[in-house]
């Protein structure tokens, strides 16, 4: 069936103080979706002054904010969840047509595991509790956790609603008031969210700036008013808001994506059953959010054994991935997120292909015929289709591309660098200390997978992965319960977990004395 | 030294200048991992601050041109041409609010090539 298309009004303002508020000096800039490849809704382009509005805001809130009830706030935590959840479909509908991912994952991943983040974070601040120790018979210390105050955040695009609740969820949880950035791709969902939770929170508390990263978000990092600041996104912006926080003295978390091995060991062959079934998918799962995922398993890492019927059976799955229209519920595969990403995904399934990498499955780009409305959703497939232009046949201009496989080795730059597209290299291994070696020889490590019957393998292979998240017989799972986060170039601090709240919070140490008599020093 | 390891094309010369217009002096560092990973940034000369981990590969319209020491050890054996293209990207590059985006177009290095690149490392 074919979802119907949300109505957008023309423009969305920023969301500061509790209102809708234009930009400063005006300026607005176009969302495109990625579905058609066209604009579909005005943003605020702010800039520091914006900024500095929804700063001035957030600290205005922050002293009432910080001292509310930790009941209090997961009654109004457990309100945003209660809210979107009502709306669910329409936030998935709007999320789809943002971002570009089919209408499956937002009804079912994106927009399920933000409710239950919220509602994670309502849940464990009311049963937190901080510690009180008697060092001795007249000494107590006592830990209180106090919010940081107000904080940055610099939102990506590959999950614009979960990504900003998993930021926003334990910040707000925490006792602290936010600025959130979302990014230029993918602005929109999150306003219509604002629209509907607009009056839950105390003005103030939430504000959300859309705008460029060198004009608002630059701004926003390099701020002296925020007191922590988070981001998820690549390498270099990393280190320069780390830059930024370091002449600031503040702390940072960082989540810098990931090249992560997905390891398949010969015993997953041993029977043709339920869990051979689970791990063609769990190979298969580099074509999840179209690949645009952090930690997308994009090295299938096969024991050589196993090696040609393993890739048989994966390929016959992958090619079974169906394509269509994102709003389609059938479509298994929707359109990358921008131009920009699209043509950077192709220009690597030609560098792998130039390094002499065999393709084993896609390698094309494709194009969705426009939904009519007959409930349907055709495809093409062209070596030389480009997104931008549409070949008269009631083909649109958006962005996809076939989940595709490389065969190759592990020193390829498309076993290296991260495409954050539907492709996956895959290469085979000799043994355990083999697949060790290639699934650590990275520089990132934030997640990896391991299919295993045997359970030493099963526990000893993951201790062994320089990786923050490793799944076990499965992938992709992302609990509110589950810490995640990366090791080596992938960043550093953690997401989800009530661990969280301490990203967010200070400890205050109160030493109490309980001794009458003076020390007897002067 | 014949062999360079990074080159720019016209268009993104232009757009180059432009910039330098605006901003003054400026620099690229050639990020990696994810969202908009693996793209070449602008920033103004010095706001990003190089060091002892990157690698300085060449320079592109008076503009020196970096990369992090160990991506550059998957990356040695490619020639990078810095080129402009249309549309947006996302990132704090400072071309973004231009509707333009620098892009990097990879070129495998001929033998003969790859070994003169190896004696400037």
């Amino acid at each position: 069936m074919l979802y119907d298309r949300p109505e957008f009004k023309d423009s969305y303002d920023n969301f500061i103080d509790g209102k809708f508020t234009p930009p400063v000096d005006g300026d607005y800039f176009d969302a495109i979706s990625p579905v058609d490849g066209q604009p579909f809704a005005k943003v605020a382009r702010s800039n520091e002054k914006d900024i500095n509005l929804a700063l001035d805001a957030a600290h205005k809130a922050k002293e009432e904010w910080g001292n509310t009830s930790a009941t209090e706030r997961s009654i109004l935590l457990n309100k945003i969840a209660d809210v979107m959840e009502e709306n669910l479909e329409f936030l998935a509908r709007v999320e789809t047509i943002d971002n570009g991912k089919a209408i499956r994952e937002t009804l079912n991943a994106d927009l399920p595991l933000a409710v239950d983040h919220f509602r994670y974070f309502a849940g464990v601040i009311r049963a937190e509790e901080g510690s009180v120790a008697e060092l001795d018979e007249n000494t107590v210390s006592m830990l209180v956790p106090e919010p940081l105050g107000v904080v940055g955040q610099i939102i990506p695009w590959n999950f614009p609603i979960l990504m900003a609740t998993w930021k926003m969820a334990p910040a707000l949880a925490a006792g602290n008031c936010t600025v959130v950035k979302p990014a230029e791709q993918t602005p929109v969902s999150i306003m219509v969210l604002m629209e509907l939770i607009q009056d839950i929170l105390p003005p103030g508390v939430l504000n959300i700036v859309n705008g460029f990263g060198p004009e608002a978000g630059k701004p926003l990092a390099q701020s002296p008013r925020i007191s922590k600041v988070a981001f998820t996104g690549e390498t270099t912006t990393g280190r320069l808001i780390m830059q930024y926080a370091s002449e600031n003295l503040i702390p940072v978390t960082l989540e810098l994506g990931g090249k992560s091995p997905n390891i398949f060991f010969e015993n997953v062959m041993d029977a043709d059953d339920e869990f051979l079934d689970k791990c063609l998918e769990g190979a298969a799962m580099f074509a999840l959010n179209q690949g645009e995922v952090c930690t997308c398993p994009s090295r299938i890492l096969v024991q050589e054994s196993i090696a040609d019927e393993f890739i048989e059976k994966l390929t016959e799955r992958v090619n079974r991935i169906k394509r269509g229209h994102p709003l389609d519920s059938e479509t298994m595969i929707g359109a990358q997120a921008s131009k920009d990403q699209f043509e950077k995904i192709m220009n690597y399934i030609d560098i792998g292909k130039q390094e002499g990498a065999k393709v084993l499955a896609g390698g094309k780009a494709w194009a969705v015929a426009n939904a009519g409305g007959n409930g349907q959703s055709e495809v093409e497939s062209s070596d030389t289709m480009v997104a931008t232009g549409g070949n008269g046949n009631g083909i649109n201009e958006g962005f996809y591309v076939e989940p595709t496989i490389f065969q190759g080795h592990n020193k390829m730059r498309v076993f290296q660098e991260e495409i954050f597209g539907p492709v996956a290299s895959l290469t085979t291994f000799k043994d355990e200390e083999d697949a060790l070696e290639i699934a650590n020889d990275t520089l990132y490590g934030l997640g990896a997978g391991v299919f295993t019957r045997d359970m030493h393998q099963a526990y000893q292979v993951p201790r062994k992965i320089k990786a923050g998240r490793v799944w076990v017989n499965c992938y992709h799972l992302y609990p509110a319960h589950a810490a995640f986060g990366g090791y080596k170039k992938s960043g550093f601090g953690r997401e989800n977990h009530k661990m969280m709240l301490n990203h967010y919070r200070q400890t205050k140490n109160m030493l109490i004395s309980y001794d009458k008599k003076a020390m007897g020093f002067f | 030294m014949s062999v360079e390891r990074v080159s720019v094309t016209k268009e993104a010369e232009k757009v180059i200048e432009k910039l330098k217009e605006k901003y003054g002096e400026l620099m690229f560092h050639q990020s990696g991992g994810c969202c908009d990973g693996s793209s070449p940034m602008c920033f103004e000369k010095g706001d990003f601050k190089t060091g002892f981990s990157d690698i300085k590969l060449g320079e592109i319209c008076g503009c020196d041109f970096y990369m992090a020491r160990d991506q550059y050890e998957y990356w040695k054996h490619t020639h990078l041409t810095i080129d402009v293209t249309e549309g947006r990207g996302a990132s704090f590059s400072l071309e973004i609010p231009m509707g333009v985006r620098f892009v990097i177009k990879s070129r495998i290095f001929t033998d003969e090539e790859y070994a003169e690149i190896q004696n400037l490392a």
